[in-house]
């Protein structure tokens, strides 16, 4: 298999299949369903393409593989090439992306029945360009696929969203483009300091950059990640686009998009920027603590199911961008396994309110109650899900928390204090909502009709429960691929610390 | 007095047959009467075509006629291919609104070729004479076919509003070509190049001549502040008009602009690029913030390309061969993005009757994906959202900034941006999220289609094969700087 370019099927398949929706003909019905049929069959052969990068991926070894380099532009001076590779921090991203994109074609199996073509083609081509982001080697080429995934998703929000959903649309793109432009600037004078566009290049060069021009190069690409992440105070984005966004738009939202800041500051911040990384540390454990600790709070008040996991998706991305900084191995593990575990179980939350929704209409929490007496299927696996949100320990969510605070710790103990805090104020959130969805006594009749899952939905739920399960019990299969990265990546931060004399914060 | 050897005439080969073109379709529609417009119009894209082959065959190499007054380079040849097929795609998509409108005369196309005439003189112009002769070629057939819809009172308004300013600047460029005449004695471009680089600081008045002669040329491709002109007219003149002023004037006047400061007064960096600095800031915001107010999609678009020579001015302000490339790239690119949305423009006809409210497009993805999906994807283009070409646009010309230390002009330029995209994501949200209100009248004609057809998959695909388009600005750019 390694002579097959497996990251370029990978990433453009779905495309293909976008190009097959595009050909199916005959009235409205037959094309939803032949719709419906090709993107989940180009979603499912993607799916199982990359399961072959993670078994033929290489854990030893630190650099890139399954490398593709094609020129692309080779004029005046100014060349740029498609360059796509991928090593231990982006390959779980690509998986995450690509059975994330599998299940929320199916949870859209019967919920969309407006506008089903362009539904499905608008998600194929936001796999295109999420699974591109990962895999890209090339400034330009990354930033084609960052900046790209703004169109799809603002259809998705804007087509197929709730009642205010033109706002959020609107507020979703303005908001992440303009963190993204920033970036862009501070792209190409990565490529004036470095002579070339590739990434590979600039991640093992970070003495290229002058201190003082790191700061700057850091805060534009802090203003994209930062957004994406998101972070305090630049959050506000999120509950607005996931309240609106359709069921499977807020999967992707959650279990993705949010994961592109996350990676870019692994990706790119530490290693191209160690001393800036180093100077920025402050800020981001204040932002990050804050981000912790606000919006569980935030979470406690909310009314709206959709925007509680909202909140508390802000607050575990906080204890993602806290332990990205600490830089030790065990905290940027962490904070990938976080990110990884949070994709599939807020994903999968997001699904659970999508379930009720279907239903009801509504995802307000005084609507419900008593769900468990109707509903026993479904009080499991939002139970198993809730209970890996606020990180028990035997889920996914144990094991990205509790590496990040060991991680963390022993750098800035007050940081890890503060963080800590979210281990009881987010199983409060959580368990009050899923006390007063499930429990109590059913009163109002419409919620006596209610059914339990069905096949199709247990179905969805399967597979999202054993990835769950796996992490948290068995966490190895997933750290031995990320390790060795995350190692160099460690050693390369500490390295170029010392050599410019700045001293990493330690335990006080 | 000696006498003069016959003038070299080889250089203008493509100008003299695009001015005897439209000399014998002038005589062959008087003569045929208004029935012949159709055969003209063709005709007038046969002539546009052969100009741009003759051109293409002459090649990129410098030459120089009419005892130095006129220079064809690759830089003109890129140009110049530019504006050729900005006129020709412009003819082509006007035909089918003039007959609707009852406004089909043949002098539409013989007019469009005349000021094209007027656009390649002034590309290739290498003497501020031969400048002014192009310029005011250009301006005079313009002037007339803004007004071409004499019936209308818009229309008649548009053109002498257009008249009005547009005699204004030109007068201020006259002014200001005749005090650089008067300080430094020559109207060579050559010339004046050798004189300014001597070393010797530039005497005032040289110096308030460049200023006027900058004006006068921001007029033309309506940089901010002397952008005014620009919503009326677009607004007024038959939309072909429009779509014909938004593309090839505009790329003319840039490329005069580009000519006249880079190569007579290249060494004079330091002092014209502030008020190219200004010009582009100015023209970024005020493009980004009065678009959105703007619920004529003319106005918007007008308003749009305001913004645009603001992003291609960036290039302009670092006086760099990068900075050149960008722009060149910039306005390629924007002639495919540009034809395109004013193609879907003409398209917008309900009942025999032509629209021109944004909110007209509503819902325009049910009842016509196809035309929807075209706009879509110009209007991502214009707000410059990678993968579409838009992006690429942008990137040369902030490339070329970053290297020139103009990081600060090209933070104002995506801040704008992003700005700017809030109107170029209303027209796609009314398109998409809005509720339909009925379908454009139907069958397009063939040519919209193609028109249509190939600008949206250039503009789309653009990122696959980037190699023609920049590889020919970048010859084109360093052909400038290579003396």
């Amino acid at each position: 298999m390694s002579h097959w370019p497996l990251l370029s099927l990978v990433t453009f398949l779905p495309l293909v299949g976008t190009a097959f929706i595009l050909m199916a003909r005959g009235d409205e019905a037959v094309v939803a369903r032949n719709a419906r049929w090709i993107a989940l069959w180009t979603s499912l052969i993607v799916f199982v393409l990359s399961l072959v990068l993670w078994f033929d991926f290489d854990p030893s070894t630190a650099d890139f593989q399954f490398v593709e380099r094609a020129s692309w532009v080779t004029l005046g001076g100014f060349d740029f090439n498609y360059h796509m590779g991928i090593d231990g921090i982006s390959l779980f991203f690509v998986l995450l992306t690509t059975i994330l994109t599998f299940i929320t074609i199916i949870s859209a199996w019967e919920v969309i029945q407006y506008r089903v073509k362009e539904f499905m083609i608008a998600f194929l081509v936001l796999e295109t360009f999420m699974v591109g982001v990962f895999c890209s080697l090339d400034f330009i080429l990354f930033y084609v696929f960052f900046e790209g995934v703004l169109i799809p998703m603002f259809l998705i929000i804007g087509v197929w969203g709730g009642s205010n959903r033109i706002y959020s649309a609107f507020k979703f793109f303005l908001y992440t483009l303009l963190g993204s432009v920033l970036m862009l600037l501070a792209v190409l004078a990565v490529y004036f300091q470095t002579g070339t566009t590739d990434i590979e290049y600039a991640l093992a060069h970070s003495e290229l950059f002058p201190a003082y021009l790191q700061k700057w190069l850091w805060l534009a690409f802090f203003a994209s990640f930062a957004v994406k992440v998101p972070m305090w105070p630049v959050h506000t984005w999120l509950p607005d686009a996931h309240v609106e966004a359709p069921t499977a738009g807020s999967v992707i939202l959650a279990g993705v998009l949010l994961k592109l800041g996350g990676y870019g500051f692994i990706r790119f911040s530490l290693p191209m920027f160690p001393l800036a990384s180093t100077y920025f540390t402050p800020l981001i454990f204040a932002l990050s603590a804050i981000a912790v600790i606000y919006t569980s709070l935030v979470a406690l008040a909310q009314i709206d199911m959709k925007k509680l996991i909202a909140y508390s998706s802000i607050a575990h991305m906080g204890f993602v961008t806290m332990g990205t900084f600490a830089v030790t191995s065990e905290a940027v593990q962490g904070a990938i396994i976080q990110m990884l575990s949070h994709g599939i179980v807020s994903g999968a939350l997001f699904l659970c309110v999508g379930v009720l929704y279907d239903r009801l209409h509504t995802h307000e929490i005084a609507r419900f109650g008593g769900l468990v007496h109707r509903m026993p299927a479904y009080a499991f696996v939002l139970m198993v899900f809730t209970l890996a949100a606020v990180g028990l320990p035997g889920t996914s969510g144990f094991i990205g928390e509790f590496l990040i605070l060991l991680g963390t710790f022993r750098v800035n103990t007050l940081e890890c204090t503060l963080a800590a805090t979210a281990l009881f104020l987010g199983p409060m959130y959580m368990l009050y909502m899923y006390r007063r969805v499930i429990f109590g006594t059913l009163t109002r009749a419409d919620l006596r009709g209610m059914l339990d899952l069905s096949a199709r939905e247990k179905a969805l739920f399967v597979p999202l429960l054993i990835v769950v399960i796996w992490m948290g019990v068995y966490p190895l299969s997933f750290l031995r691929p990320i390790q060795v990265s995350v190692d160099h990546l460690v050693q390369q931060v500490a390295a170029a610390t010392e050599a410019a004399g700045m001293r990493r914060a330690s335990l006080p | 007095m000696p006498v003069l050897p016959p003038p070299d005439i080889a250089p203008a080969l493509s100008e003299i047959i695009l001015a005897a073109g439209a000399m014998a379709l002038l005589i062959f529609g008087a003569v045929s009467g208004e029935k012949s417009t159709r055969t003209v119009s063709w005709l007038a894209i046969a002539v546009l075509i052969i100009a741009l082959a003759v051109s293409l065959a002459q090649g990129g190499e410098r030459h120089l006629g009419f005892y130095g007054m006129f220079v064809t380079d690759a830089f003109a040849l890129f140009m110049k291919a530019l504006v050729l097929i900005g006129s020709a795609v412009t003819i082509l998509i006007g035909m089918r609104y003039n007959e609707d409108q009852g406004i089909a005369r043949f002098e539409f196309p013989v007019l469009v070729l005349l000021a094209t005439t007027g656009m390649m003189v002034m590309i290739s112009a290498n003497d501020l004479i031969t400048l002014y002769v192009g310029l005011e070629l250009q301006n005079l057939a313009l002037y007339v076919v803004a007004a071409f819809n004499r019936d209308s009172t818009r229309s008649s308004e548009a053109g002498l509003k257009y008249f009005v300013l547009g005699a204004l600047s030109s007068g201020m460029l006259l002014y200001g070509a005749s005090l650089i005449y008067g300080f430094t004695g020559t109207t060579a471009f050559s010339e004046i190049a050798t004189l300014v680089s001597g070393g010797t600081v530039p005497s005032a008045g040289v110096l308030i001549g460049l200023v006027f002669v900058v004006v006068g040329l921001a007029f033309k491709v309506s940089a901010v502040p002397f952008h005014m002109w620009t919503p009326d007219v677009y607004e007024g003149a038959p939309t072909p008009v429009t779509a014909f002023f938004a593309v090839a004037p505009k790329i003319a006047a840039l490329a005069l602009f580009i000519r006249f400061l880079v190569e007579p007064f290249g060494p004079l960096l330091g002092e014209w690029r502030q008020v190219i600095v200004f010009l582009s800031i100015a023209s970024m915001v005020l493009g980004a913030v009065a678009a959105i107010a703007q619920e004529n999609i003319k106005r918007l678009m007008a308003y749009s390309s305001i913004g645009h020579v603001g992003y291609a001015l960036i290039g302009l302000a670092t006086g760099t061969a990068a900075g050149i490339r960008g722009v060149l790239v910039y306005m390629a690119i924007y002639l495919f993005m540009t034809v395109g949305s004013w193609a879907v423009i003409l398209c917008m006809r309900r009942n025999g009757r032509m629209l021109e409210g944004i909110s007209d497009l509503a819902g325009l993805s049910r009842s016509q994906p196809g035309l929807a999906l075209a706009l879509a994807i110009f209007m991502f283009a214009l707000s410059g959202i990678p993968p579409t070409a838009g992006f690429f646009a942008k990137l040369y010309v902030f490339l070329a900034a970053i290297d020139a230390k103009l990081a600060g002009l090209a933070v104002i330029g995506v801040v704008t941006s992003v700005v700017s995209a809030f109107y170029y994501l209303r027209v796609v949200k009314v398109m998409y999220f809005d509720e339909p209100v009925g379908a454009f009248d139907r069958p397009l004609t063939a040519e919209l289609k193609g028109v249509l057809f190939v600008t949206a998959v250039v503009t789309l695909f653009f990122f696959i094969l980037p190699g023609p388009i920049v590889g020919g600005a970048d010859a084109a750019a360093l052909a400038l700087f290579a003396r």
